[in-house]
């Protein structure tokens, strides 16, 4: 009974371990091993080196997927980063209609990257949608079809990416502009600093700790996207927008080439990991420091 | 400097913040405009016929409010094959979000709390388990659980479906949880511990009445991320089985030869709605959420 007693939050914790253990953990290590197997349509035990990953550094097709993840991410980062700071910044000015601002900018982050690739894939068609408008304008020659351009299609889904959740941005940096103390401004203020000064040179080196946060987000978001590009452009033209998730996706579920796939996975994984555990370690290291 | 001179000065700094103040109002107008566009145009699209769409343009007003593509975007067209509409898959998605949503958030709560309130022996490394859960790139994991639920006879049901979203979003249940927790005193807890009160009357009649705040966070974190789940849904399940994004995907991507952009908008809407007036009402809890997940600690 004393033994139950002492164990009890052991206990209690011990099945979520024992779940996030195996459907994890547990699981990663299973898509490793099979990384380094002939696996097809089914998976087979015996271990064949790193082949399946000098096969996959040899496909054309991961090697576009890659490109397009490396242009997504930088343009989604700069994009998002830029346009959540100076929304914030904007509306740190004692704004009359904060609220209500607030919650337009951010309402696209509610939305499904399924609902906003529809949305935007209407509104980028060709046809019917916005090079139709500006046509109507007045101005003839407009044209505006990134979306079934091969090479192109790949920044519409930049548009809409930033769209759904450049708000986001805003608001964590709403955050942190809030939890400066309004005494420096109004002493940097006094010293004769302009506004664009105390903003460049004080406040946003003071934010370093939420670009941190806002660029490990989005970089996470950008390698795990994979509903907003079947949404928008399926992948294509042809596999022009294809993108690592994608890639795995097709491998596994409709190519059975579950080692490549699992070669794919991992590849991401190991991204993920080398910008998450540095990120993760100096946070905890600064909780600790706190304490 | 002469009593006039400065007051010209002051007069003209005046104007200028006038001015800037116009500057500041255009430039997060203009912003508004492009948040708020895509739904307008959702909007307006789905109340047109197709004869309206070919002939106008993306912004003009519908001459009526014309329900008809609500109608086929939730109940179908009326004819058996090919026919995908939503009514099946957003009550597919709400049977799975009910569920899944209350059994991840106790096992989130009582996590937070044992990691906390009742510290053991490596118990900070567990928390790093569970923190580190919330990155993983789920492709890494997709093949494996497509295999498990197979064998546990689940593949393919809304079963399954709920396991996937309470095992994963367990991770960011109990992140949320245990750093609520972490901020409240221990003090109250070891109180009731010196009076001989025990772990679960401890979490039911001290911990559980102050957690309200926590608890909406997590709700509607959890909330949005089931219902707006796509990668889940697709793979691990097909035909009348799939949750509602699988389904508007679907929809979208089948109206074969003629394209019905009004069914399609408002299938989308129908899609968003849930979440959409959750944030609404609760945006407040919403952004805490999502600083929460981001900004550890």
């Amino acid at each position: 009974m004393f033994w139950l007693k002492r164990n009890l939050p052991r206990l209690v914790i011990a099945p979520s371990f024992g779940v996030l253990a195996w459907f994890v953990y547990g699981f990663i290590l299973w898509t490793i091993y099979i990384s380094f197997t002939k696996s097809k349509l089914l998976p087979v035990y015996d271990i064949w080196g790193l082949d399946q990953y000098f096969r996959l550094w040899s496909m054309p097709r991961w090697h576009v997927a890659v490109e397009n993840l490396f242009i997504f991410t930088t343009l989604f980062i700069v994009f998002c980063i830029f346009i959540g700071i100076l929304l914030a910044i904007l509306l740190d000015q004692k704004i009359r209609a904060e609220g209500f601002l607030r919650t337009v900018y951010l309402y696209p982050m509610a939305l499904s990257f399924i609902v906003t690739g529809t949305a935007w894939r209407w509104m980028l068609n060709p046809s019917l949608g916005i090079e139709k408008f500006a046509q109507d304008l007045g101005f003839v020659n407009f044209t505006f079809d990134w979306l079934v351009t091969p090479g192109m299609s790949i920044y519409t889904i930049v548009i809409a990416g930033v769209w759904q959740s450049s708000g986001f941005i805003m608001a964590i940096f709403l955050a942190g502009l809030r939890s400066v103390d309004d005494e420096i401004i109004k002493a940097a203020k006094i010293d004769g600093a302009s506004l664009v000064s105390v903003y460049t040179k004080i406040i946003l080196p003071m934010m370093r700790p939420v670009f941190m946060s806002a660029i490990v987000i989005l970089v996470h978001l950008a390698i795990k996207s994979y509903d907003l590009v079947i949404a928008l452009t399926a992948g294509g033209p042809g596999i022009s927008s294809d993108m690592p998730a994608v890639f795995m996706t097709q491998m596994a579920f409709h190519r059975s080439e579950i080692g490549l796939a699992s070669a794919s996975a991992i590849m991401m994984f190991l991204t993920v990991s080398a910008i998450v555990v540095p990120y993760l370690y100096s946070e905890l290291k600064r909780e600790d420091d706190r304490k | 400097m002469t009593e006039n001179n400065y007051y010209q000065l002051e007069k003209s700094s005046k104007n200028k913040k006038i001015i800037y103040r116009w500057i500041l109002f255009i430039i997060l107008g203009l912003f508004a405009i492009y948040y708020i566009a895509p739904l307008y145009v959702m909007i307006v699209t789905s109340f047109k016929t197709m004869e309206e769409i070919r002939q106008g343009n993306l912004f003009s007003l519908p001459s009526a409010l014309n329900f008809e593509a609500w109608d086929v975007a939730w109940n179908g067209q009326g004819f058996s094959a090919g026919d995908v509409f939503l009514k099946t898959y957003f009550w597919n998605s709400v049977k799975l979000v009910v569920p899944a949503v209350i059994i991840s958030t106790i096992l989130g709560a009582i996590n937070g709390y044992a990691l906390t309130k009742w510290r053991f022996k490596g118990d900070s490394y567990i928390f790093l388990l569970f923190l580190f859960g919330t990155f993983i790139p789920y492709q890494a994991i997709l093949l494996p659980m497509s295999r498990t639920l197979g064998s546990m006879g689940i593949s393919n049901s809304i079963y399954g479906l709920i396991l996937v979203h309470v095992v994963y979003g367990l991770c960011f249940t109990t992140l949320f949880c245990r750093n609520y927790y972490i901020s409240i005193s221990n003090e109250i807890v070891k109180a009731a511990r010196i009076d001989g009160a025990g772990f679960f009357k401890i979490f039911f009649r001290i911990i559980l009445p102050i957690s309200a705040p926590i608890l909406v966070v997590t709700v509607i974190w959890q909330f949005t991320m089931i219902w707006n789940d796509f990668l889940f849904g697709a793979t691990f399940t097909f035909g009348n089985e799939a949750p509602i994004q699988v389904a508007l995907n679907n929809m979208v991507l089948t109206s074969s030869s003629v394209k019905r952009y009004n069914v399609d908008m408002a299938a989308a809407i129908i899609a968003g709605f849930p979440t959409l007036i959750v944030y609404v009402l609760a945006g407040k809890y919403f952004i805490r959420g999502l600083t929460a997940g981001s900004v550890k600690g």
